[in-house]
């Protein structure tokens, strides 16, 4: 049945400003008809405009921002600005990854949500070339006392492992946090990870006058209109009903397309020009910025784009965001061999058009123009607005942190461990397969995940860090401690950080302080980066977390990749005999801002971050040398819930008690001092371990073989059963989920 | 070299590690076959990998049934020569009739990626003669429906014949009697929930998987 639709006149459009709903300005509107175009646009280009110009497509309002983060660094091949960015590690290999945000789907549609997200990375790690061979997510939901947290973390998870677990990539870590902030505006981000040999790298591009654009996977339908505005505009609980902007995910499909493009780009790179993922405002920005990027025109008939419905206006083909779909660039005279390959894997694939060389972009229907715009003001052309930018009141007076009294050590410590965001996480990793591909050496749940080079002697370490609370306080301090943290996992796991992604979850650019915490933060993130030698290769930015005028915690998400030169060098976290000495690297101080002590005290963040990037260097430093020296049984970086959580977390992967003694007090034990690990050193290698650790270890117990936890302060003593904490640690996030 | 056969369904995702295992920790030779192959001629084991073949829509492995590599596979395991399905591929020798019983959702409805400890119920099969008799084991498991059911009979046969080859020493997912991996009749055709190939290098945290291709390996030998 054909539908008989009658879309506005450009003048009416004029008039009647329905852009203005789809998010675009009227100064923008007026900018583009009379500068840009020199006439007004129609309806779909009117559309066109409003989707390829939101800040989920532009970056117009963090650009000004991002330019801010460091890109260089020797190992870097291909930076931001194609689907995923590129390091050197070796060998002719190189490893490929992005992180990207879906917070907005998966509130409105938990399960469907975070699947789409999952398969959307994934897309963009295979588009370049690689295999991708491990996600990790990064998840932030509100408390678990409401039961529509509850529902939401259950159908996440359950989205996530749905097609990460089908799609047959393991996904290997990630952590997850609660914070009443994050009511109303879960985040999830996901990082994919794929590994590729350097020769067959592809990029975005349709280049090559009269060579053919050919679209495969899923049909087109009209899911997702909008999802990138949807993405770029704050949310309201009257919004709820918006959930034909959420897309649904088939990672069966999927699968097929990942294997169909990866034969492509191995066997056939000769005759394909470029590849790019239909993700956010789905063909129009694929095809605009892969003419944009090569510098051409492309020109493209809608009749023969695989429909899903019918009736399907030029502005619906154009902006839906259904899933699985890849828009690719072959030679022209080619075409068959490509057409061949998907046509067995059962996949829908056509020629729908070819590239130009005026850098035009037109798009046909039914025999009419219905778009002539030139491809650089989709893409090149969008104004950036640098927003103004002002320090928030709340950071001009920041209260000092008290030093929580702690009478009872064990009992607090096992609050701390019942704590959601410190208890262990295995309720839900386990619904995730970490391990097919056959790889994974250190699963999730350690500092970092671990998954070998197979035929090679190297290993890749990564992890998903960031502390909102922490950048609530001091977002420039914040931004670099959590590219700290975040090396920390990677050093403590044996490896070397070698590069950064990024998901920036901020509240709205429009709002001058949470322009400046963005501002600051990725100041700080910058700075730590240098300092790493670990540069921003890729990320993403979702602003507008606010749900009725609250807005989260800034949250800029790192997921950081190192290299393992050796699989021998691999260490984790857990003490591994009885015998061992136990030492705490770096300073303890009275470092309660924004801990997880002071949260279970019922306090807001408050009070000063403390933070030394020399310190953070040297320690980090010292954990490389004593792991390549083979001194170090495990190693552990102190986070959330300080030296007391991290002791435990070492002590109950194992039937193993501790004995120790400590100068620090019962409250100490729950500082969250920076740049700080915990490790375990045979006893034979104790003399020569004090010696390269001179100054910067202190020794606090040994291992036993008992179930015994014993801890003398200078206040109290923690005394414990490895058991019961073990009890308290492992099952404390299933009884809240329930 | 003994040829192994890794059959690859649109789908699948285990084919990779299997064939891995097969060539780097056994040091044999496979070959990924696809599902569109009719003829299994010159291999001395098949091999049916995890994964959700065809989506794992309608029901797990119940599309798979009806690839056409399946005749190919049905006559191989005739021949009593080996066949060997691992988690999706134990859904579809079920599916297929090659073996009894059905595999459900697990009793919590969630999906489990564990190690779990096994027991080697009998060791005195082609897959697992380089076990000791009630060996424990540990196998990662990672299934959504790997809840093996059957009616009292089959089960009552089940034990008579001695086809349960593995159990559950913490049944994970609610299945009957315990049951992780079972063998049709004559002993050829092995279904198992967990996953041996992701068992054979110690870096992967368990070489336990190894002794099953092993076994296979002997049981060759013997009939050269």
């Amino acid at each position: 049945m054909q539908q008989v639709r009658t879309e506005p006149t450009p003048e009416e459009i004029r008039e009647q400003k329905p852009y203005e709903a789809w998010g675009l300005s009227e100064q923008e509107y007026d900018y583009i008809s009379q500068k840009l175009i020199g006439r007004l646009p129609n309806y779909t280009e009117t559309g066109l405009f409003a989707v390829m110009w939101s800040e989920h497509c532009s970056y117009k309002n963090s650009k000004p921002i991002l330019r801010k983060f460091w890109n260089d660094g020797s190992r870097v091949i291909q930076g931001p600005g194609e689907g995923a960015g590129v390091l050197d590690i070796g060998d002719g290999q190189a490893v490929v990854f992005k992180a990207e945000s879906h917070n907005h789907p998966s509130f409105v549609e938990p399960f469907e949500g975070a699947a789409t997200g999952v398969g959307g990375i994934i897309r963009d790690i295979f588009s370049m070339g690689a295999k991708p061979i491990a996600s990790l997510d990064s998840l932030r939901f509100g408390e678990l006392t409401d039961p529509k947290n509850q529902y939401l973390l259950n159908e996440i998870v359950a989205g996530i492992a749905s097609y990460g677990n089908c799609i047959g990539i393991p996904t290997v870590g990630g952590e997850i946090g609660f914070d009443s902030v994050y009511q109303g505006n879960p985040l999830v981000n996901v990082m994919c990870v794929g590994l590729m040999n350097q020769a067959d790298l592809k990029k975005g591009r349709a280049t090559g006058t009269g060579n053919s654009i050919i679209y495969v996977g899923a049909k087109t339908g009209r899911d997702g209109i909008h999802g990138a505005t949807f993405a770029s505009n704050e949310f309201s609980e009257e919004k709820e009903a918006d959930r034909s902007a959420v897309q649904v995910g088939d990672p069966f499909m999927e699968k097929l397309l990942t294997d169909a493009c990866l034969e492509i780009i191995h066997d056939h790179a000769d005759i394909l020009m470029g590849i790019q993922d239909m993700g956010a405002a789905g063909l129009v920005s694929s095809s605009a910025e892969m003419a944009a990027k090569a510098k051409s025109g492309v020109t493209m008939n809608l009749d023969l784009i695989p429909q899903r419905e019918l009736g399907m206006s030029a502005y619906e083909i154009m902006l839906s965001e259904s899933q699985e779909r890849m828009l690719l660039c072959v030679k022209k005279g080619e075409e068959q061999t490509v057409l061949d390959i998907f046509a067995r894997y059962d996949l829908d694939a056509v020629v729908v058009g070819h590239v130009t060389d005026d850098r035009q972009y037109r798009l046909y229907q039914h025999g009419e123009l219905v778009t002539d715009v030139p491809v650089t003001t989709l893409v090149d052309d969008v104004v950036e607005h640098e927003q103004p930018s002002q320090k928030p009141a709340r950071l001009d007076d920041q209260a000092v942190a008290e030093t929580p009294v702690v009478n009872d050590v064990t009992d607090t410590l096992k609050q701390m461990l019942a704590q959601p965001t410190i208890a262990s996480k295995k309720a839900v990793f386990k619904q995730y397969d970490a391990q097919v591909q056959a790889n994974t050496v250190v699963t999730p749940g350690s500092d970092a995940a671990v998954v070998r080079v197979r035929h090679t002697k190297k290993a890749l370490a990564m992890t998903t860090d960031c502390n909102g609370r922490y950048i609530y306080l001091n977002p420039f301090d914040g931004g670099q401690i959590a590219v700290s943290e975040a090396a920390r996992n990677i050093v403590a796991s044996g490896g070397i950080p070698i590069g950064i992604t990024d998901c920036l979850n901020f509240g709205s650019p429009d709002d001058p302080e949470s322009y400046w915490e963005l501002d600051q933060s990725v100041q700080g993130i910058a700075r730590a980066c240098e300092r790493f030698d670990t540069p921003v290769i890729s990320g993403n930015v979702s602003m507008y977390n606010e749900t009725d005028g609250q807005a989260i915690y800034p949250t800029p998400m790192i997921g950081m990749v190192g290299l393992i030169e050796d699989t021998q060098l691999i260490t984790t976290q857990d003490f591994k005999q009885a015998g061992d000495a136990v030492y705490v690297i770096g300073e303890t101080y009275n470092d309660y801002a924004g801990s997880e002590i002071q949260k279970l005290n019922g306090s807001l963040p408050k009070g000063t971050l403390h933070f030394d990037l020399d310190t953070e260097a040297a320690n980090q430093q010292l954990i490389q040398t004593a792991i390549r020296e083979g001194l170090l049984q495990s190693a552990h970086d102190l986070s959330e819930g300080g030296l007391g959580v991290a002791l435990v977390e070492a002590l109950v992967e194992h039937e193993l008690g501790f004995e120790g003694q400590t100068q620090l007090t019962n409250a100490q034990l729950f500082s969250e001092t920076q740049s700080r690990f915990v490790v375990s050193v045979k006893s034979q290698d104790r003399e020569i371990f004090e010696q390269l650790a001179a100054g910067r270890a202190s020794y606090l117990g040994q291992t036993t073989s008992t179930d015994h936890i014993s801890l003398k302060t200078a206040d109290g003593q923690v005394n414990a059963s490895n058991r019961d904490l073990k009890a308290i640690y492992g099952g404390a996030l299933t009884c809240l989920m329930k | 070299m003994m040829k192994f056969a890794v059959i690859s369904f649109p789908g699948s995702n285990c084919d990779e590690d299997l064939y891995y295992a097969i060539t780097d920790a056994l040091h044999e030779d496979a070959t990924i076959v696809p599902h569109t192959a009719t003829d299994l001629a010159g291999f001395d084991a098949v091999l049916i990998p995890g994964g959700f073949s065809y989506g794992d829509y309608l029901r797990s492995g119940a599309i798979a049934k009806f690839a056409p590599v399946m005749p190919a596979v049905k006559q191989f395991a005739a021949s009593g020569r080996p066949v060997l399905g691992i988690c999706n591929g134990f859904q579809i020798l079920t599916e297929a009739g090659l073996l009894p019983g059905t595999l459900q959702h697990n009793r919590d409805m969630q999906f489990i990626c564990e190690p779990e400890p096994l027991t080697v119920t009998n060791h005195k099969t082609m897959f697992t003669s380089q076990f000791d008799a009630n060996q424990v084991i540990t196998l990662p498991i990672a299934h959504g429906e790997g809840n093996y059911y059957c009616d009292e009979q089959t089960l009552a046969s089940l034990k008579a014949n001695h086809q349960i080859a593995f159990t559950y020493r913490h049944n994970p997912n609610g299945s009957v009697n315990d049951i992780a991996g079972i063998t049709n009749q004559a002993g050829n055709v092995l279904g198992m929930m967990p996953h041996p190939e992701r068992a054979v290098e110690t870096i992967l945290g368990s070489q336990d998987g190894l002794a099953i291709f092993e076994s296979l390996r002997q049981s060759q030998l013997r009939t050269v």
